[in-house]
Parts: C-alpha cells; structure tokens; sequence
C-alpha cells in the first residue's frame, strides 16, 4: 500500500453565512474577514502565514490575484497561486497546499474562495469552445449541461425522478439542523421537488442549487503545527485529481465522470476503502451529481444509486453514511466557487465534533469531493483526524 | 409559436478558423475536420490534430447522420431571446463519423428519446442559417 503518512493537516477553518444578494461588497473584503476566521480558528495571527491558495476572482482581479490578494491582505507568501477548478477548486487547495508544505516552500498556507453578489452586470463576451459551439443552438450554461447528464443517467439505468429528487430532499431536511443554511426553515418534501417547476428536463428548480454570496478558508499546516493548535488536527490521508474535458458535447462519458479516478487515487493514497469512510461530504450542484458519485464511488453498482440510498437510511447525520449534513449546496447554497469548499469545512467539523445539533455518532475519516464545469474536473480527498 | 428565425438570441462568432463549419452549414452541407495522418474526424474546430497532434487537418463533407446521445427540453432559458419559444429542445448529436456536438433538435412533436436517430437539419435561427439537427420519422 502506498500510505500518504500525514504530513499536512487542517488547523483552521472560516465560513461566512450564505446571503442571496450583497452591496457594495468587494470579493476581496469577503475573503479577508473569513480568512481572518480561519486564522484565529488555528489559533495562529497573519504573519505565522507563509502560503496563500486563492480561487479565481470572478467579475473583480482578473490577472494577478495572488500578488492583488496578498497585498491586500498585507501578506508576504513564500508560495501562493490561483486554483481554478470551477467547484473543485477549494479541494484543490488542500492537497496542493500540503504538496507546497512537503517540497519546503512554505508551512501554513491560507486556502482562501469566495464571491459577493452584487448586482450583476451583463454578460461580457466570452471566448471558449463552449460559447461559441453550444450558446447558439439554445444551450443555457450549466443547467443544460447537468440536465443532459441526468436525461443520460435515467436512459441507461431507468432510474426514477423520485431516486433524485430524494437527494434534494435529504439536503433540505438537513438544511434544517444548520441555522447557516440558506433553506433553514424552509424543508422540501420529494414532492415538493417533483412538483416545482421544470427549468430543463428533467431537472426541476429544486434539484439546482441556489447561488448566494458566500466565502469559505482553510488553514493547512504541516501535522506537528496542527497538534499545538486549539482542535483536533484533521489530516489530508489521499488526494485524486482528474480534468477531462470542458463542454459537455465533449464528454468521455456521460454516466460517470472523472472523480471515479479520482476517491480511487484518494481512497488508495489513504489505505482505506470506501465502506471504511464515515462521512460522505459529496459535491452537489445539481441531484445528478450526487447519484453519479455515490455510483463512481464504489459504493453501488451504476443505476444502484436510488435503491443505495433508501438502504442508507437517506442522508441525515444518524443515516448509516451520513452525506452532506451541513445541507449540502443544495440546502445552504451556492456561494459560487466557495461552494465546493463549504464541504471540506463541513468535514473538519464532523471529524472535530462541533457541528452541535447534526454532529454524527462517530466521525473520525471523511470522503470529500468536489466537481467543476460540466462534470469534468474532479478533486477528491479523504480527511481523517488525529487519534 | 414564434419562427426561429424570429429570434434575437446569441449567434456565433466567426472566425478564421470556425468559418467552414457555419459556412457550409448555412449552404446546406456539414463539414467537420479531418486528420489526414491519424484519420480521425475532428469536432469542434482545432488548428491542428487534438488526437494525434498532426499539422494534417481538412474540411470535409460528412453524412448529417447521427444519434441522439442525451437532450432536454428548455423551459427556462438561461437567455430571454429564446423565451418565447420555450419549451424547446436541444440535444447531444454523435455523428456517424464519431465526434459529439450539441445542437438545436427540431422534434416535428415526436417525443425525443436517447438512442433516436436524427439528421442533419440547417435551420435559420435569428440572422444564422445553423447546423440544427431533426429527429428521424419514427418508423414503428
Ligand atoms: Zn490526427
């Protein structure tokens, strides 16, 4: 077996709460009060950093985000970089962090996404394949892509639209344990899912997640750092990454995607396998995503994921593998690129024990992953605490 | 129902290298890239070979027949020139000569199904004459 020995641990997490809109607020403003969180969550100040991981900054710094991060913060990194991996790009962070950690480059990096919502302005014109192969034909962005997904998934396997509307079901009612979640106070029935309103075949409006403003950090450290700090080191014990294409049309597969290769790499890195993981902190951007990675995942056959997932005992914390018990993005929102990193932060605090009302039985080593573009960039990490 | 070419919705962007593509859709023939070194079809299109990274592709003339790989019927569309159409459906077309594209599917108010043959249907949408694609008459 090839054992990661954990070298690299979470020491400090920051979320700030979910808001449908915002004004007047700078990204960066966001990203220095939830850094500033993590921070003091390690138990460390600002000068003890000396790495800084920054998701791309959408419709603010296009060029030059880590020197206009760094300087804005006041900070003087011996390593820092944009990890643009759409949703994926929180979990990017992390294992590029403890890599940057191992190659001596630095020893505690700030891991740092998220985005206002002011009102937007128009669309500025966008050059990639996507645009200008898919957008004339009537193709909406990413609700058209996961909809061909999904229409694909339930044409191979006969699943039912009621396998996935329990997804956005079981995120919702685990929405309502998190007072930080945009739906708290506002469950959905899958009924409820199944009767809101079409937005593209098959996917209905509550099965797509809500974008809210939002920004979530991290704070990697080498593992002998963590242990003088305030929780319970959470260590990184395998990563996987796979990219494999952009749009849609160009998918190797529409029924099963990169994180496949991905928990496989992550999972071996770990020693562990996927029946020996506690917690399952799945990206969800759509219903479709988190029935094509419990199937990736090995923890079904292909098509199995609906019948997986009433066997489970759905996704709540006393489910038999709890999945998403902050909401998932489905119930707390989607704070753009900070979405995905909402699930690691998620992790830390199952693995610490300081979720409070939804804090699972035993949780001591977690699946995390998380999925950009059109199902096409994958990053998957397996967490564990320190014994 | 409003005429497609009725519509004020995003064309595409012409350039040097994607010109072919539009142009002979709009004549009524689909042409895609070919590799002349590895013999792989090419979609959409590259300055040179993704496949084998020859400097050895050509335009050529393909059958218009393909399978529908997945679709979606849009009823909410992400731009409100398309709104007055919606619900309209727009679908994965694997060409007989192997690439994938996305298309407009012109449904004649048959039900689209996965694995439905389609061809090759130019259709005007707004100020383009575009590649669209029509679900083959169902023969059972
Ligand atoms: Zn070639």
């Amino acid at each position: 077996m090839r054992h990661l020995t954990p070298r690299a641990a979470i020491s400090g997490i920051g979320e700030l709460k979910p808001q449908r809109r915002t004004e007047n607020v700078a990204t960066m403003d966001m990203l220095m009060r939830v850094s500033a969180e993590a921070i003091a969550d390690a138990g460390l100040t600002a000068d003890q950093v000396d790495g800084l991981l920054v998701g791309p900054q959408v419709g603010e710094t296009p060029q030059h985000v880590p020197a206009a991060v760094s300087e804005y913060f006041g900070m003087m990194p011996t390593m820092s970089n944009v990890v643009d991996l759409g949703g994926a790009s929180g979990h990017g962070m992390i294992w590029r962090a403890a890599a940057a950690i191992a190659a001596g480059q630095c020893e505690t990096v700030l891991c740092v996404i998220g985005n206002h919502r002011n009102p937007i302005p128009p669309r500025a014109a966008n050059r990639n394949p996507a645009r200008e192969f898919d957008t004339p034909f009537g193709a909406s962005g990413a609700n058209t892509s996961y909809a061909l997904l999904m229409q694909a998934h339930m044409a191979a396997y006969g699943c039912t639209p009621e396998d996935y509307a329990q997804i956005a079901a079981g995120a919702r009612a685990n929405a309502q344990l998190n007072p930080m979640a945009i739906f708290y106070g506002k469950p959905a029935s899958v009924e409820d899912v199944l009767a809101s309103p079409l937005v593209a075949s098959p996917l209905h409006l509550l099965e797509i997640v809500m974008p809210v403003a939002g920004a979530d950090a991290v704070i990697v450290t080498t593992a002998e750092k963590a242990k003088q700090g305030p929780h319970r080191p959470v260590h990184l014990l395998g990563a996987g990454e796979k990219i494999t294409h952009r749009a849609v049309s160009q998918a190797p597969n529409l029924t099963s995607g990169p994180l496949k290769p991905s928990i496989a790499r992550a999972l071996d890195q770990s020693g562990l396998g996927i029946q020996d993981v506690d917690f399952l902190s799945l990206y969800d951007c759509y219903t479709i995503m988190v029935a094509a990675t419990i199937e990736d995942a090995g923890l079904c056959q292909p098509g199995q994921f609906g019948a997986w997932l009433r066997d489970n005992g759905g996704m709540g914390h006393t489910a038999a593998k709890p999945i998403n018990t902050h909401g998932g993005q489905l119930g707390f929102g989607q704070p753009d690129l900070a979405g995905g990193m909402t699930h690691v932060v998620e992790a830390v605090r199952q693995i610490r024990g300081t979720t409070g009302a939804r804090q699972m039985k035993k949780c001591d080593t977690a699946l995390v992953t998380g999925n950009g573009a059109t199902m096409s960039e994958a990053v998957a990490l397996i967490l564990g605490g320190a014994a | 129902m409003t005429d497609l070419s009725e519509l004020k919705v995003p064309g595409p962007i012409f350039e040097p290298l994607n010109t072919p593509f539009w142009d002979s859709a709009a004549e009524g023939v689909l042409k895609i890239q070919h590799c002349q070194s590895c013999q792989s079809h090419v979609f959409y299109p590259r300055p040179i070979c993704p496949h084998c990274w020859a400097d050895a592709l050509e335009w050529v003339a393909v059958s218009g027949q393909g399978q529908l790989k997945s679709y979606s019927e849009i009823h909410k569309p992400g731009h409100p020139g398309w709104a007055s159409i919606a619900p309209y459906v727009v679908g994965l077309v694997r060409l007989r000569e192997g690439p994938t594209l996305l298309s407009h599917i012109l449904t004649d108010g048959q039900a689209p199904r996965v694995g439905a043959p389609v061809d090759f249907a130019p259709t005007r949408i707004g100020e383009n004459t575009l590649p669209c694609f029509r679900l083959a008459k169902d023969m059972t």
